[in-house]
């Protein structure tokens, strides 16, 4: 479903950010991604999302090649996509409802299917009671779950979260991550790109580090289970 | 989808209504400079023109010549692609129109040293000195006239002025549209700067650019169009003061009104769809 081949990535100014790195993410798969910052993780979100494209080698997403697609398909291929962000990126002028509703209204569908869809999505991330609260009203971690809320109006097949607990306490990691994990129970592939090992190293799930643009470690390569050992450090 | 559209038109407007305000009365004033200086020059042309009208050639025709041949000649004179009227002048009516003219002399003047003559206006575009010259020499071709007159030095002056007048309209006109666009396109640019955090926040959900663009378009030209008729407003208040209190002018007939109006939407359109259309291939 996603598919790196040989990836290299060089920014102009800032030089090479990703070198030769391949790997591919399942249907249905939940993978970590770490590295410390600046390793490139991001760079690989956005070649994902494609609002990078590779300098060499071949991104595949959802079958569509990243150097191939013209700009006016990207946003039909981001409706395939979920994309959730260590600062919410909610518009603070919007209720959760209305955050969660923009991105089916965007996408053209009809008014009359939205509120319920909408009221659906927020209950499945446990905000039922909140959607008429603004985000400024909301914890990190309810904002958070509008986000998330949003990021599956369309029926991702892959969930992207770039840090998703990043600004947010224990406890509220606990229930995101939670969340992500009932998401991916369901059905809907997650790539969570994260520095929190502990929250890496008590869950059995892939592994893909990434260090200095290169891919240092990927469980699922050492062993074919898929459920490797996640990395020291 | 329009209601959709709207409905961000009208959001966009709540969340910075100083923003907007900004806006408009920026490309009020933009477009206030242009249309003064667009009322100059519809005046400047107007006396220019009126000037112009005055152009006319004067053929004196010889004592004695043949009325049937005169009045031949003047059906022709009248087929000439420059002409626009020809009058014949009775010495009676040059005698006249002498003494109003000149009235200290009126009582000096005497029908019979008068000759009859033709008064020939041309029409307008062909009032320059080398048509003029040249109808002149057609007229002259006619055995019973005796001379030609039109001024040729007159003619000549009226001619550069008339020349200068326009290349500097058109030079300071250029200028000052581009100034307002230059100034209209940089408060859009505002306007999409300020929203840059949402316009990325809609292409993450997967806004296609149209969407995204629309509202913007909308924007750029509803402000155009309100910063338009507020400059119309203020010209015709700056006219009003000049025309009771300087000297009498003229005002823009209310089809270049509108078309003023509707050029400020233009441009408001334009700079929207430049400036969000720069920031989008930017993100």
């Amino acid at each position: 479903m996603i598919r790196f081949s040989h990836v290299s990535k060089e920014y102009p100014r800032t030089g090479l950010a990703l070198k030769d790195v391949s790997f591919r993410l399942a249907k249905g798969e939940f993978a970590f991604l770490t590295g410390p910052s600046g390793a490139g993780k991001s760079t690989i979100l956005k070649l994902v999302t494609m609002e990078e494209r590779p300098t060499s080698g071949e991104v595949r997403v959802s079958g569509v090649l990243g150097t191939q697609i013209r700009r006016a398909e990207i946003p039909k291929l981001r409706r395939k996509l979920g994309v959730v962000f260590q600062d919410f990126r909610l518009l603070d002028d919007r209720t959760a409802e209305q955050n969660v509703a923009f991105a089916l209204e965007v996408t053209g569908t009809s008014r009359s299917a939205i509120p319920s869809r909408v009221s659906r999505l927020l209950t499945q991330v446990g905000l039922a009671s909140k959607g008429t609260s603004y985000p400024r009203e909301l914890s990190g971690g309810e904002q958070q779950r509008v986000a998330i809320a949003r990021a599956l109006v369309n029926d991702p097949m892959v969930l992207i979260a770039d840090e998703p607990s990043g600004n947010l306490d224990e406890r509220a990691t606990r229930g995101i991550f939670q969340l992500l994990r009932e998401i991916n129970a369901s059905g809907t592939a997650v790539l969570m790109a994260t520095h929190n090992l502990e929250l890496v190293r008590r869950h059995e799930y892939r592994v893909i580090e990434i260090n200095r643009g290169q891919l240092v470690y990927d469980s699922a390569e050492s062993s074919p289970a898929g459920a490797g050992s996640p990395p020291a450090g | 989808m329009m209601r959709l559209t709207v409905r961000e038109v009208m959001l966009g407007l709540r969340r910075a209504p100083l923003l907007s305000i900004l806006s408009i009365i920026t490309i009020a004033f933009s477009l206030f400079a242009l249309g003064l200086f667009g009322l100059v020059a519809l005046n400047v042309s107007r006396a220019l023109r009126g000037i112009e009208e005055r152009v006319e050639i004067r053929a004196f025709i010889t004592d004695g010549a043949p009325i049937e041949a005169v009045a031949a000649a003047v059906g022709d004179i009248r087929a000439f692609p420059e002409v626009a009227r020809v009058d014949i002048i009775t010495p009676e009516e040059a005698l006249a129109r002498a003494r109003k003219e000149l009235t200290e002399f009126k009582d000096v003047f005497d029908a019979a040293f008068l000759p009859m003559s033709l008064e020939i206006r041309l029409k307008p575009g062909h009032r320059d000195p080398a048509t003029v010259r040249a109808v002149a020499e057609r007229l002259k071709t006619y055995t019973f006239v005796d001379d030609v007159r039109y001024g040729e030095e007159w003619v000549q002056k009226l001619y550069s002025i008339r020349n200068i007048a326009g290349a500097t309209g058109l030079v300071l006109g250029i200028a000052f549209a581009v100034v307002a666009i230059i100034i209209i396109g940089s408060t859009i640019r505002m306007t999409v700067l300020a929203r840059a955090r949402e316009i990325s926040i809609m292409r993450l959900v997967g806004a296609t650019d149209g969407f995204v663009r629309r509202p913007f378009l909308i924007d750029g030209f509803l402000k155009g169009v309100l910063g338009g008729l507020v400059a119309l407003a203020l010209a015709w208040f700056a006219h009003s003061l000049i025309d009771r209190y300087l000297i009498q002018t003229a005002f823009f007939a209310s089809g270049t009104a509108l078309l003023g109006i509707v050029g400020g939407g233009l441009i408001g359109l334009l700079g929207s769809a430049v400036s969000v259309g720069r920031h989008l291939r930017d993100v």
